[in-house]
């Protein structure tokens, strides 16, 4: 088994006296999709939040290649490498397919003080931005408004800007939400094809789908680590069997 | 993405023949105040660079127009005149680093409270000059000699000249035109469209924002001491009113009513705010009520901002397009 290249220990995350996430810890590997599961409010959204510093941490730790990295701000975490995607549509609904992706290519620049280069003059990017647009499966024209798409698309588009950012870890925060069966499928095979290349957390309620691309199953409750272990372990645990049934529905 | 279609574009290049053409055969009087609209257009569109296109609402933008306007006051001797290529250059510095200042510190905060925190330093500024008898308090002071244009003995144009100094404000106006459409299509200027369209998916992407909207900060700050600059040279006189709240208002004003989020709008702004006061104080049209322009003017800007959400310039823009775009021009 490969070095983890994230490993998350003891993470806490307090909002005043309730603890959305309390004491989880975690690791991802590159070439594997390790999926987190459990009921709403489970506080899976909330671990991803500090993963990729929207929230800071109330404790714990986050150790990411050979670097410390709870609490650093959103920005920095991106630009080191690890990229996310958002449960609800993220996107700039007025700027084009393209413009959204290239602007997502831009990020990777060292600095974008440069008030005389032209934007569009700067090549790499078109071409990162297409790559990117390409490998979701992205339909050209790449010149219709981010906002006009369907929703599908507007799902395919959040993926590649994320990837046009080229991260090494990929967080996903219910890729699959407000999909049609046949877009799912389609994302659950982009998502094992991104996973040979990255280590990729992802949230997700379509159980069909976590089972069949996740190596590693984490399953939450009340924010708290329930049970871990590969899909069929996690399928016959009576514990998550209980947690599933007894206090909540499953949601699918 | 847009590209001005052939109508505005036309409007534009209409419009400027008519600028560079008006001092030979206009009235004097319009020539000055024509060069003190351009002015303000300069103004407006530095205001615009925050307001329209990084999303930042400053209420006390005339901070940067003051310290211009000051900046000349204070490197004019008494009795000679102020080198322009030395004291032009130095006021937009001023300028610019005041926005660097006060920027790093009131962009921590947004919204409302960032609207409140601008006024907040631009009075600030402006109780300054009413305080300092060095600045020359409430009452002002006077730059009695234009600042002077010679480079070794060599002396291209003339300031005290009026026409001079038309077309000198007349190619500054163009030349920031040109110099934000430069910046707009940048790098820079797509990361500033990004965090006015969502400021926290730029950060997510790895953008650090607050580094880009402190630039524009500064950027827009120093073109504003440009344009302070030159209305202190035109009229050779600075008071502590250039800082003021009305002043921050007024440009504001300019910006909304030609049109937020392009570059000629707040030039349509400047014009027809300018104008339409000097028509309606105009005793010999109205007899009495001119004293009351206010009210129309009023009227006319709630009538505008109703009839013409995207102002003037977004109306001028609709004849050549119809589907919402990003105008960056």
């Amino acid at each position: 088994m490969t070095e983890p290249i994230l490993r998350v220990s003891g993470l806490s995350k307090q909002f005043g006296g309730l603890a959305a996430v309390s004491d989880v810890s975690l690791e991802l590997r590159r070439g594997e999709v390790h999926a987190v599961i459990g009921p709403n409010g489970a506080g899976k959204t909330t671990l991803i939040n500090m993963l990729s510093g929207d929230l800071a941490p109330s404790a714990g730790a986050i150790r990411f290649e050979d670097r410390e990295i709870a609490g650093l701000s959103a920005d920095r975490i991106a630009r080191l490498g690890i990229g996310r995607s958002y449960q609800k549509v993220n996107i700039f609904p007025d700027f084009t397919l393209l413009e959204n992706c290239r602007l997502a290519a831009q990020a990777r620049l060292p600095s974008s003080l440069r008030f005389f280069r032209p934007a569009l003059d700067h090549a790499a990017l078109i071409e990162g931005a297409t790559r990117a647009l390409r490998l979701v499966g992205l339909e050209a024209p790449w010149d219709r408004l981010a906002g006009r798409v369907s929703h599908g698309e507007q799902r395919q588009l959040e993926i590649a800007m994320t990837l046009a950012t080229e991260p090494k870890v990929l967080l996903l925060d219910e890729p699959l939400a407000g999909m049609g069966a046949e877009e799912s499928q389609r994302m659950v095979a982009l998502i094992a094809r991104l996973a040979e290349s990255h280590a990729v957390l992802l949230v997700e309620h379509d159980m069909d789908a976590v089972f069949s691309v996740a190596r590693l199953l984490t399953v939450m409750v009340n924010g708290r680590v329930l049970e871990r272990g590969a899909p069929i372990a996690i399928r016959e645990s009576p514990a998550v069997q209980q947690a599933y049934l007894g206090t909540a529905e499953p949601d699918s | 993405m847009a590209s001005p279609t052939p109508i505005p574009r036309a409007l534009l290049l209409i419009g400027l023949a008519a600028l560079a053409l008006y001092p030979i055969a206009g009235d004097v009087f319009y020539v000055q105040l024509f060069a003190k609209i351009m002015i303000f257009a300069i103004f407006a569109m530095s205001l615009d660079l925050l307001v329209g296109f990084t999303g930042l609402i400053s209420f006390g933008h005339a901070a940067f127009f003051g310290l211009g306007a000051y900046t000349l006051m204070v490197l004019s001797p008494e009795y000679t005149a102020a080198s322009l290529w030395l004291s032009l250059p130095l006021a937009v510095a001023v300028a610019a680093m005041a926005a660097l200042i006060i920027g790093a510190l009131v962009l921590r905060t947004s919204g409302v409270y960032f609207i409140m925190v601008t006024l907040a330093f631009a009075q600030m500024l402006y109780y300054f000059a009413v305080q300092s008898k060095v600045l020359g308090g409430s009452d002002g002071a006077y730059i009695y000699v234009k600042p002077d244009a010679a480079i070794l003995g060599w002396r291209p144009f003339d300031l005290g000249n009026r026409v001079h100094f038309y077309y000198l404000v007349l190619a500054l106006m163009i030349g920031t035109y040109a110099l934000l459409r430069t910046v707009l299509r940048s790098l820079f200027g797509r990361v500033i469209l990004g965090i006015r369209a969502n400021e926290q998916r730029m950060r997510a992407l790895g953008y650090p924002v607050f580094r880009y909207k402190l630039a524009a900060f500064a950027l827009a700050g120093g073109l504003a001491g440009l344009a302070g600059y030159l209305e202190a040279a035109q009229y050779g006189y600075v008071n502590p009113e250039f800082f003021g709240w009305q002043e921050s208002g007024s440009v504001l004003m300019m910006v909304i009513l030609g049109g937020i989020g392009s570059l000629f709008g707040p030039i349509l702004g400047a014009f027809a705010l300018t104008l339409l006061q000097d028509f309606l104080s105009d005793e010999a049209i109205f007899h009495g009520f001119h004293k009351h322009w206010l009210l129309p003017m009023g009227i006319f800007i709630i009538l505008a901002v109703l009839l013409l959400p995207r102002g003037i310039g977004g109306f001028a823009l609709g004849l050549g397009r119809r589907a919402p775009e990003i105008a960056d021009d």
